[in-house]
């Protein structure tokens, strides 16, 4: 009985470590911060939950147990929260998400020209232009404090 | 021995955070990758108690995962507001 939880701790630390280390190579890899948010929302989640599942299996029956229970909820409940806080404020601060601009001016021009279907070629190139500008602003601007 | 994997695991995990922390263009991979590299050594407190057989380091782990949170709320909150709410 014993072998085996130690046996399921080990599985249990390998998927934690294969979760994590894929977390911090998406930290690395991925191109925006909105895209990064859901790198650090596996670490957060899957690899804090296989770790945590792991040393319970070691644990046994005792208050160390409650308390990486404990451990778990809290990061179970507060990392989406801070993943959304830091989305919310990075949006507040103008940082645009790769793809898209959402400032107003640009997005009126969408729009229209998604009215005016007659020069989609023209529309295409200003969309393109426009990517680059404001590319060329959110790395200017970083935190507008 | 598994343990110690575990730990090796979350070394280059942090290590590979420090890395965007030292890379990133914006303040907020900043601050996402110093969430993650506290969540990692959340993780890595509570497995050193496992390693030495003195699992009361569970509790300093709680209290490192309150301080995480609420360090990065309060970096958010100067960064949105400009203030910390003291005037």
């Amino acid at each position: 009985m014993v072998f085996s939880l130690e046996i399921l701790a080990g599985l249990f630390f390998f998927l934690g470590i294969v979760s994590v280390v894929i977390g911090a190579l998406g930290l690395i890899r991925l191109p925006d911060v909105y895209s990064r948010i859901h790198a650090a929302g596996i670490i957060d989640t899957a690899g804090v939950a296989f770790f945590i599942l792991g040393m319970i299996c070691l644990s046994g029956w005792s208050l160390v147990t409650v308390k990486l229970v404990l451990i778990g909820v809290f990061l179970f409940f507060t990392s989406p929260i801070s993943g959304h806080a830091i989305a919310k404020v990075a949006l507040e601060c103008g940082i645009n998400p790769l793809g898209r601009d959402l400032t107003s001016k640009s997005v009126q021009t969408a729009a229209a020209s998604t009215k005016q279907k007659a020069t989609p070629k023209k529309t295409t190139q200003k969309k393109a232009a426009k990517k680059k500008l404001a590319k060329k602003k959110s790395v200017a601007k970083g935190v507008r404090s | 021995m598994m343990l110690i994997a575990g730990m090796i695991g979350l070394g280059v995990a942090v290590i590979l955070a420090l890395v965007r922390v030292a890379l990133g263009k914006t303040a907020f991979d900043r601050v996402l990758a110093v969430n993650s590299i506290g969540t990692l050594i959340i993780l890595g407190i509570a497995l050193h108690g496992f390693i030495m057989e003195r699992p009361e380091f569970v509790d300093i782990s709680v209290l490192y995962a309150i301080l995480n949170f609420i360090g990065t709320f309060a970096v958010l909150k100067l960064f949105s507001t400009g203030s910390l709410g003291d005037r």
